[in-house]
């Protein structure tokens, strides 16, 4: 079975999720693949936690998921995110969207992560050498 | 009624605990309970933003909260 929307502690996997993506009906797939950067703002990151209100995320992403459909006409959209504790470089969060063509696809695609951003109940810590903050949180 | 309100990020960071119970008059509503929680607990004042989702949806300050409604907070999000 394909599970198209997912929230999970393991390793994502950039690969497999393509894989689940295949839909003869399209020519286009674009992903996105959201990585943790090894630093903010010129200070050295040594490694991020997520933490999800899962069953609320799932439901905020499967609706972008349907958004996505209706608006950008595309066929099938993937979101997996990951929670816990994530190593600099490691796979923070994969979109993948078909779409018939691909400037719908690659709309999609920005649609998603950035609505993700903004409303999916996820939130992220950064650690640094000298203490750790949740991102975000203060204006 | 005894409404018991659920934190994650920043928000348990202040709490100190994942979750806790607030003693509010009937009828209260969102903008009711965020009221209560920025009395007792100031550091809420300086989160950029604080929303409550009340059974896993965003709701607006005007919805009133129900005695076994799972209401949450959801401090800034970040994910992605």
């Amino acid at each position: 079975m394909k599970t198209l929307i997912h929230i999970t502690s393991e390793k994502l996997d950039p690969q497999a999720c393509l894989e689940t993506i295949s839909y003869p009906e399209c020519g286009g797939i674009v992903s996105f693949v959201g990585t943790v950067r090894n630093q903010t703002k010129g200070k050295p990151v040594l490694k991020l936690e997520f933490e999800a209100y899962e069953k609320m995320a799932l439901k905020e992403m499967q609706k972008i998921a349907d958004q996505a459909k209706i608006k950008f006409q595309v066929e099938e959209v993937l979101i997996h995110h990951r929670t816990g504790l994530v190593k600099v470089g490691e796979e923070a969060v994969v979109i993948v969207v078909a779409a018939p063509h691909r400037k719908a696809a690659f709309q999609a695609c920005e649609y998603c992560i950035d609505t993700l951003k903004e409303m999916v109940p996820i939130w992220k810590k950064e650690f640094f050498e000298d203490g750790e903050v949740w991102v975000s949180a203060h204006p | 009624m005894k409404i018991e309100v659920i934190a994650f990020g920043i928000a348990k960071d202040i709490l100190n605990s994942n979750q806790v119970t607030l003693e509010m008059e009937e009828q209260s509503s969102v903008a009711d309970v965020r009221q209560a929680l920025v009395d007792l607990y100031p550091a809420f004042q300086g989160l950029a933003s604080l929303q409550l989702a009340v059974n896993a949806d965003y709701v607006s300050d005007d919805y009133l909260i129900k005695e076994n409604d799972e209401v949450v907070l959801i401090p800034p999000v970040s994910g992605g």
